[in-house]
């Protein structure tokens, strides 16, 4: 059992890499906005939803006008990305002020069904969209990184087996790492990231800092939402189908992981999405071997949560909470 | 020369009226107290000035109305707030509080130079510097509050109970820095329950009680009037 195990580990923790990055990356986003509003943006998962088809869109416009040929792939697929990350970072600082904003003296149980309203309203208009376009709801691209590339990890030992990566799974981790490591920079070293973190702590005090309250709120969905539509935009590369529903499992997932990591920590939030992303692809490939067959992978989300509940019995804060104590 | 005048401001917390038509006017140059009990109004008056809550009236500053402004623009025309109990960012390292203290200003040169005077007042805020502010002891926190509100050169310096909650010779200390900030040039409202204290350091004061104005003179007169004496110097 244990070799069997060992066998598959070296391609269980690439693909569990690769998920990880795409669960920390949305993650981002719902762990940003809840430390700035206390709200849990339950429409982010249509963000990185919305991400993927417009990423799709602008590939599929791309390859009808006969671009594609004409540039280096790399280049069509940061446009990509980048196009696809204006726009959904629109859309969060749009949603902000439609759906959030009016609400912000309200009890947050009625932001939270005004986020489940705007979840219903962009997986129905991206399905109408999709449909309208190209007569189906589920929509198929070509991926423009998909080579095989075999890691000899069975070098390392013979107790390992060997492993395959997809070239665009080595994209997904560079793009989330960029994305991660200038987020980070961004709150830590920058004047309006510092301001935001200050807004976190105390939005009240903050105003008497001029700094504009409202200008940080908007700056923080613009982010989130983009990071969200990058990763969707991997995503779609990644697995080559999507379909407007894609965002409820995938944000479920996401927000266990920031909620895991301590939501509001940026931080915790990437690990999270990393322990999440892991230990899935490890239930999935081994759980029937674990279980004897009675369990297979499809049972992989019920580990997933597991792990995330046991955690909170012990450690209700998440892995990086908040425990620090303030003297009042 | 009238730096902030208040005519005639009322507040309401809901339903609650807090603040019945308060008027009164700062200097420039001067110290200003407003003293009275719990609950009288005295920490509601200063949010009025910072556009936290919602009132009716005028609010005059160097001029301008400013009753209807954002609280950032408030700020950023010249008005800081020291709030009640302190209200630091907790997970902030002392310098990035001292930056946000600073965030109206863009030259990154001005605000060093602004950090090396907050330092010349308050050295202590030297050796924490790369500390969390919520890690600090209750003194050092109100140091940086001070240090904080500073950092941007305010007009006039608003102060909410800086003394509460500190042992006796920090609440010397706070005193003698805002004396000492005030020869220097600074207009401050503060607003105490320790009225003694107060009442020593200002110009002239004012008594508020259940969101009224019902006494104002020199301090030394306040200091010395019977009915002060009785109700908020026993």
């Amino acid at each position: 059992m244990i070799s069997s195990i060992l066998q598959t580990l070296p391609q269980v923790l690439i693909d569990g890499l690769a998920l990880g990055a795409i669960y920390a990356v949305v993650a981002l986003g719902y762990t940003m906005v809840y430390g700035i509003l206390e709200l849990i943006n339950f429409a982010h998962g249509e963000i990185f939803m919305t991400g993927a088809f417009v990423g799709t869109s602008v590939l599929l416009l791309f390859q009808s006008f006969g671009w594609l040929g004409g540039m280096p792939a790399w280049i069509s697929y940061l446009l990509i990305i980048l196009i696809a990350m204006m726009f959904t970072g629109a859309l969060g600082v749009g949603i902000e002020r439609v759906a959030y904003r009016p609400l912000r003296k309200a009890p947050k149980l009625i932001s939270l069904i005004s986020a489940f309203g705007v979840s219903f309203v962009l997986q129905d208009v991206v399905r109408f969209i999709a449909e309208l376009k190209t007569g189906n709801y589920i929509v198929s691209s070509h991926s423009l990184f998909n080579q095989r590339i075999t890691l000899g990890t069975s070098s390392l030992g013979s107790i390992f087996g060997d492993a395959t990566i997809k070239s665009n799974t080595i994209i997904i981790l560079i793009v989330a790492l960029l994305l991660m490591v200038g987020l980070d920079l961004f709150v830590n070293r920058t004047r309006w990231g510092v301001a935001m973190r200050a807004v976190a702590q105390d939005r009240e005090t903050a105003s008497l800092m001029s700094i504009n309250v409202n200008k940080v709120i908007v700056l923080t969905f613009f982010i989130g939402s983009a990071l969200g539509g990058a990763t969707g935009v991997l995503f779609a590369q990644q697995y080559g189908t999507i379909d407007p529903y894609i965002g409820f499992i995938l944000g479920m997932k996401a927000f266990t992981a920031a909620v895991l990591g301590g939501i509001g920590n940026i931080r915790g939030a990437i690990f999270g999405g990393f322990v999440i992303g892991i230990l899935e692809m490890f239930a999935s490939s081994n759980l029937g071997i674990l279980t004897s067959g009675n369990f297979g992978a499809e049972y992989k989300d019920v580990f997933a949560f597991m792990i995330l509940i046991i955690v909170l019995i012990f450690k209700p804060e998440g892995l990086f909470g908040k425990a620090v104590k303030e003297k009042v | 020369m009238s730096m902030l005048q208040l005519q005639n401001v009322q507040a309401y917390y809901g339903a609650i009226q807090a603040l019945k038509g308060i008027t009164m006017t700062v200097n420039q140059g001067e110290i200003v107290t407003l003293i009275g009990s719990n609950g009288a109004g005295k920490s509601t008056t200063l949010k009025s000035i910072c556009g936290q809550v919602q009132t009716k009236g005028e609010i005059l500053f160097e001029g301008k109305n400013i009753s209807s402004w954002q609280p950032h623009l408030i700020a950023a025309a010249g008005i800081a707030h020291v709030p009640e109990g302190r209200r630091i960012f907790p997970r902030l390292t002392v310098k990035e509080n001292l930056e946000m203290g600073a965030f109206s200003i863009k030259d990154k040169k001005l605000i060093k130079e602004r950090i090396e005077q907050a330092f010349a007042y308050f050295p202590r805020l030297k050796e924490r510097y790369h500390q969390a502010g919520g890690t600090m002891s209750g003194g050092e926190q109100q140091m940086l509050a001070i240090a904080r509100a500073l950092m941007m050169k305010p007009e006039i310096l608003l102060l909410d109970e800086p003394s509460m909650g500190l042992a006796p010779v920090l609440v010397d200390q706070i005193f003698e820095i805002i004396e000492e900030l005030n020869q220097a040039g600074m207009t401050i409202l503060l607003v105490e329950q320790n009225a003694y204290h107060a009442l020593k350091i200002a110009h002239r004061g004012y008594v508020i009680q259940t969101g009224e104005i019902i006494m104002q003179d020199e301090a030394s007169v306040l200091l010395s009037n019977d009915q002060v004496q009785e109700a908020y110097l026993a």
